[in-house]
């Protein structure tokens, strides 16, 4: 496989976040155009626009499985705001490295991540 | 990871070298490691055992001695025959015919004759179990048509082509018949004459010999431009000094692969494993079966269940295999065989290649066996698509 770092790996194959959240107030989902991946972000947003629990399903390679995770675990206890400013640069950061060729992957789960937050708005704006 | 731990599943990109094959090189790195264009004895000696392994390989196919000339490997032997042949046969017409499921070192030389020799090309369609259809071909040979190249045993799904049809078209046709043997070689029966082949590439490390080492089967008579100039090996066609102790090695390894008991080996553990992965609920067979797929390959469709992140998982395990999914291409790009059998990009991502050699253990088999099914659950867990 490609060369990834102990982190990248470490999330891959033991993914903290994985999974979904029942009673979740917001979902988004995207796929890849790049190479057919999708990835879907499950958020529970508070009152306080504070995100309580993340969670995340994706079919994807393991740079885009590991960086779900890691942005899942980014984003617990941010306010939406301040989620909405974690860039890819610093999801790879955090893993230490990623191939320039997977840099797309954790692109991917930034923008299910927006999509879900997003969609947390539209639903509370019509309220 | 140590060693015990580790299940190979890889062969069909290279395979461990036999110690009968290694044992068998020795004497020609220190000892026996003359040129065999020297006319002393160093070089006498080289030189007999290059025709002995010569014989070998030609016998193993039904070919003439004389006809076999020695190369580098499976690329080199598919270059020559396809820019070989292109060129030497350019008064004639620069037409081409080959199908959408080559290996890469059959596709690209074309490519290349087309985009800047003026050359031209008609990809044949495969049918969704990968095989060409000979009437296809001779509707699409026209009087321009120079050569046709087919791969034999398919590389990532196994389809044995039936060449012995494909080949009385060619004959007919009187246009060369290239034939890409690196998979099937030993392990399907080849017969030069009775497929009418005149073009064959053959490499050494798919069948447990070393690396670097192939050959091309080129029928007497079939006019040929080499590719690399210079000393006049090889009767002219293929110049530079033999890696001797390598050919050694390939004829050994051909000797040693040679026997129906290992095909029969092989045919068994793919049939038990490909029994064993279809009972994991949502997967599929890629290819077809039994006696008209390489005996062994195996591709499986796992659904829900990205090839790199699986292989990838696998590989954690000790398990090695591969996958043609668009994640581990570095186009980002599905495989082209499974695409070009009619598969949407989802199922063509969701497959891993399994493939053995005559060397696989049944340890082995069942270290994977049992891996593999753990593997899969803990990844469709977290899969949207499942
Ligand atoms: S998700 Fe396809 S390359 Fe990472």
């Amino acid at each position: 496989m490609t060369e990834y770092t102990e982190e990248t790996i470490k999330r891959f194959e033991d993914p903290k976040h994985a999974g979904k959240i029942e009673e979740t107030t917001a979902v988004g989902q995207v796929g890849n155009t790049m190479c057919g991946d999708v990835m879907k972000v499950y958020l529970e947003i508070d009152e306080d626009k504070t995100i309580k629990k993340a969670r995340f399903k994706t079919y994807g390679c393991i740079a885009a499985i590991a960086s779900s995770d890691k942005i899942c675990e980014l984003v617990e206890g941010k306010t939406t705001d301040e989620a909405l400013k974690i860039t890819e640069k610093q999801v790879i950061k955090e893993l230490g490295d990623l191939p320039p060729l997977k840099h797309h992957c954790s692109l991917l789960g930034l923008k299910a991540l927006k999509k879900a937050i997003r969609n947390h708005e539209e639903k509370h704006s019509t309220q | 990871m140590d060693e015990e731990q580790t299940a190979y599943f890889d062969s069909g990109s290279t395979t461990r070298i036999d110690s009968k094959v290694l044992e068998a090189m020795q004497p020609y790195f220190k000892q026996d490691y003359g040129n065999p264009a020297s006319a002393h004895k160093k070089g006498r000696k080289a030189k007999r055992a290059m025709n002995k392994a010569r014989e070998t390989i030609a016998k193993s196919i039904n070919a003439q001695t004389k006809e076999i000339i020695f190369t580098s490997g499976g690329t080199e032997s598919n270059n020559l025959a396809i820019k070989g042949a292109a060129y030497a046969n350019k008064e004639k017409g620069k037409h081409m015919i080959t199908t959408r499921i080559e290996h890469k070192s059959v596709l690209n030389p074309i490519k290349w004759l087309v985009k800047g020799q003026g050359y031209t090309v008609t990809y044949l369609e495969v049918d969704s179990q990968g095989f060409v259809n000979p009437e296809e071909l001779e509707k699409a040979i026209t009087d321009e048509t120079i050569l046709v190249s087919i791969i034999h045993g398919n590389n990532e799904v196994g389809t044995i082509q039936n060449m012995e049809e494909i080949g009385q078209v060619t004959r007919r046709k009187n246009v060369l018949l290239h034939t890409d043997a690196c998979q099937s070689f030993t392990k399907t029966p080849i017969d030069v004459e009775k497929q009418k082949i005149d073009l064959l590439t053959i490499n050494s490390h798919k069948i447990n010999g070393p690396k670097g080492v192939g050959a091309i089967y080129i029928k007497e008579g079939t006019k040929i431009t080499p590719l690399n100039h210079g000393g006049g090996h090889e009767k002219n066609i293929r110049s530079g000094t033999p890696n001797i102790h390598g050919i050694v090695g390939f004829a050994k390894a051909t000797e040693q692969a040679n026997k129906p008991e290992h095909v029969e080996k092989m045919r068994k553990m793919r049939d038990k494993i490909i029994e064993e992965t279809l009972k994991i609920p949502n997967s599929k067979l890629n290819g077809p079966t039994g006696e008209k797929r390489l005996p062994n390959n195996i591709n499986i469709y796992f659904k829900g269940v990205e090839g790199e992140a699986l292989s990838g998982y696998l590989e954690r395990k000790g398990v090695y295999t591969s996958t043609g999914s668009a994640c581990s291409s570095k186009k980002l790009e599905p495989s082209h065989v499974l695409t070009a059998m009619g598969m949407d990009p989802e199922r063509a991502n969701s497959s891993i290649r399994i493939t053995l050699s005559r060397l696989t253990t049944e340890k082995e088999v069942e270290h994977m066996l049992e891996i593999l099914p753990k593997v899969l659950e803990n990844l469709r867990k977290i899969s949207p698509l499942y």
